[in-house]
């Protein structure tokens, strides 16, 4: 019997070279990039596992076991990073994931075509904006002597450069974050809501519903899948703070309440060359990102059907 | 039926609410608008919002445009968004061809292995080491061919393959047409809103980065537009920039041209976006809710 299912997918694999092996040679260059750029750095990674020197290559370097997870868990500054992470990716979440949300009902309850062209126009705008240009501004305008201290001074407080305490980093970076993408953020909910079935809105009508109830009873649960996924993969990305926006904003005397794991890894490995050890941190964060992720798809399952795969 | 009144002052506030976020939105590029345009001298002496240029004064254009780091650093960016994009586009198209077509015994195993790496990556070190074991590092390549394909854009690209009618294929295949032949010459000119879209999520993304130049590049002339604005507006380093004023007091005009670089900078792809905005907008609409 095995014998014969063996037999039986070899033949299908010939069969299927032979209709489509000039499709496959259309994927080859594709397929490289990937196993070059994505899947090299993930094997890459077991120089986590040794102590990596640049001319032993990532073979030759020796083993050392669980050495540098072991010196991470130990350090002082693994509760820091851990937290740090955690506070700013869920205080984005809080404030960042329903604000899009509200955004996309407030422009859906727009009768004026023009006026809401014009407001997603606009709000759209930030997402196009250079991180290094709104960082620039950012570290502009919340100087001692920038434009929101220049407004906030005549209610008092004194004029402080904002980025040099701890204490307004995660509102700066939260807020500036919401500004910058909650335009983008409402596009996929509006088209959500577009393609709800305006007979829905009918019967609700003739129920006697108003627009206050319509949105309830039917916008709401006709976006519901859409704001499942988005959640899903928010909760999977909850350790995962991008650094190149903390790299721009942040500097030494705010890395109590800003340095996070990515940049923490960055400063480690690619400033001050403990390219095991780094690798090692890096890891981990994969590693538990992923877990959180196949986690929430797993619990969206069960409850509500809505999964990424 | 007649809107009720709690209705009414529901459409008033909503109106009012969306302005004011209009308005928080755009004044920051407003106020960097009119700051760029500023007499140095005027503007030091402002306090607070500007609602107009304080004093008027087209200086600092005037040394952005002639600063060779500047006008260096913005073709640089050209060359990389050209060859960047019609890289993207070849590579993109090319996959999103394949694993658009049915009957294919691996699709679905390629399609496994290429989504798997949106959701775990072998982090920051081992990636650096793997585009400098490439000898890419300090080459423009290195900004350019590690980010040849980016899979949101390679499933948004398939997902408009898939719509495609079967006809076309089955048709074009029996007058003996090769796949590639189908791709550039019927599936792309039938998908050029996506083309579009494409084009414009590459060309920014292209257009924006920093991180991979400060990572691999040495060389200050190699330098995209983006890493020499980080110079200047992040670690404030505008000694550079100030060099053949005589004009004007040197301290002042540093000012007014860290605004003027960044309307340089930005107001190409400001100017753009609009015009692209039907397409994104539906493009984001198969990508994300069908994917």
């Amino acid at each position: 019997m095995s014998v014969h299912v063996r037999e039986t997918m070899r033949s299908k694999v010939r069969k299927d070279w032979l209709k489509n092996y000039s499709l496959y040679l259309i994927v080859l260059p594709v397929l490289l990039y990937y196993i070059i750029f994505h899947y090299l750095p993930i094997y890459g990674a077991i120089i986590a596992f040794k102590d990596y020197v640049p001319t032993k290559g990532i073979w030759g370097s020796p083993w050392v076991g669980l050495k540098h997870f072991q010196e991470f868990f130990d350090s002082y500054y693994f509760w820091r990073i851990l937290k740090n992470t955690l506070v700013i990716s869920l205080t984005s979440l809080v404030f960042g994931f329903p604000a899009p949300i509200i955004l996309a009902l407030l422009i859906n309850e727009v009768k004026s075509r023009f006026f809401s062209r014009f407001v997603q126009t606009v709000t759209y705008m930030p997402h196009f904006i250079s991180l290094v240009v709104v960082c620039g501004l950012i570290i502009d305008f919340t100087r001692d002597t920038g434009i929101v201290n220049s407004i906030i001074g005549p209610f008092g407080g004194d004029k402080v450069t904002m980025l040099n305490n701890p204490d307004y980093f995660v509102p700066i970076y939260v807020s500036s974050e919401i500004w910058q993408e909650i335009g983008w953020g409402s596009i996929i909910y509006l088209a959500a809501m577009g393609s709800i079935d305006p007979r829905q809105y009918e019967a609700a009508t003739i129920d006697g519903a108003g627009r206050w109830k319509q949105t309830l009873h039917v916008t709401l649960p006709g976006i519901a899948s859409t704001i499942i996924i988005l959640l899903i993969l928010k909760i999977g990305g909850i350790l995962s703070v991008g650094y190149e926006k903390i790299i721009l904003l942040y500097n030494p005397a705010i890395y109590e309440s800003s340095d996070v794991i990515s940049t923490y890894v960055f400063r480690k490995g690619l400033q001050e060359f403990g390219w095991s050890f780094s690798s090692a941190v890096g890891l981990f964060n994969s590693v538990i990102n992923f877990t959180l992720l196949v986690g929430a798809n797993w619990l969206s399952k069960k409850i509500n059907q809505s999964s990424l795969w | 039926m007649k809107p009720s009144i709690s209705r009414k002052g529901f459409i008033v506030a909503n109106v009012l609410i969306l302005s004011l976020l209009s308005l928080i939105t755009a004044y920051p590029i407003l106020y960097v608008l009119f700051a760029s345009l500023s007499n140095p001298a005027d503007f030091m002496a402002h306090q607070g919002l500007l609602l107009k240029p304080a004093g008027f004064s087209l200086e600092a254009y005037k040394l952005v445009l002639e600063n060779r780091m500047i006008t260096g650093g913005y073709l640089n960016t050209i060359i990389i968004v050209v060859s960047g994009v019609t890289i993207n586009l070849f590579m993109t198209s090319l996959g999103a061809y394949f694993l658009s077509c049915k009957d294919v015994l691996w699709r679905n195993t390629i399609m496994m292995i290429i989504v798997f790496t949106m959701f775990f990556s072998g982090g920051l070190v081992p990636y650096y080491l793997t585009v400098k074991s490439l000898h890419l590092d300090n080459t423009l390549l290195a900004l350019i061919i590690p980010t040849a394909v980016n899979t949101f854009n390679l499933i948004l690209m398939r997902t408009s393959f898939m719509n495609m009618p079967e006809e076309i294929v089955e048709s074009s295949t029996l007058d003996g047409a090769s796949h590639l032949t189908i791709l550039f010459k019927i599936f792309l000119p039938l998908s050029l809103p996506v083309v579009a879209v494409m084009v414009l999520f590459y060309g920014v993304g292209h257009w924006n980065a920093w991180f991979n130049a400060m990572l691999f590049i040495r060389d200050r002339d190699l330098y995209p537009l983006q890493l020499v604005l980080r110079d200047i507006l992040v670690q404030n380093n505008t000694e550079a920039m100030l060099v053949g004023s005589d004009s004007f007091d040197k301290g002042l005009v540093a000012e007014t041209i860290k605004y003027a670089v960044i309307i340089v900078a930005t107001i190409p792809i400001l100017t753009l976006y609009p015009f692209l905005q039907k397409y994104f907008v539906k493009g984001m609409m198969i990508g994300a809710l069908k994917g």
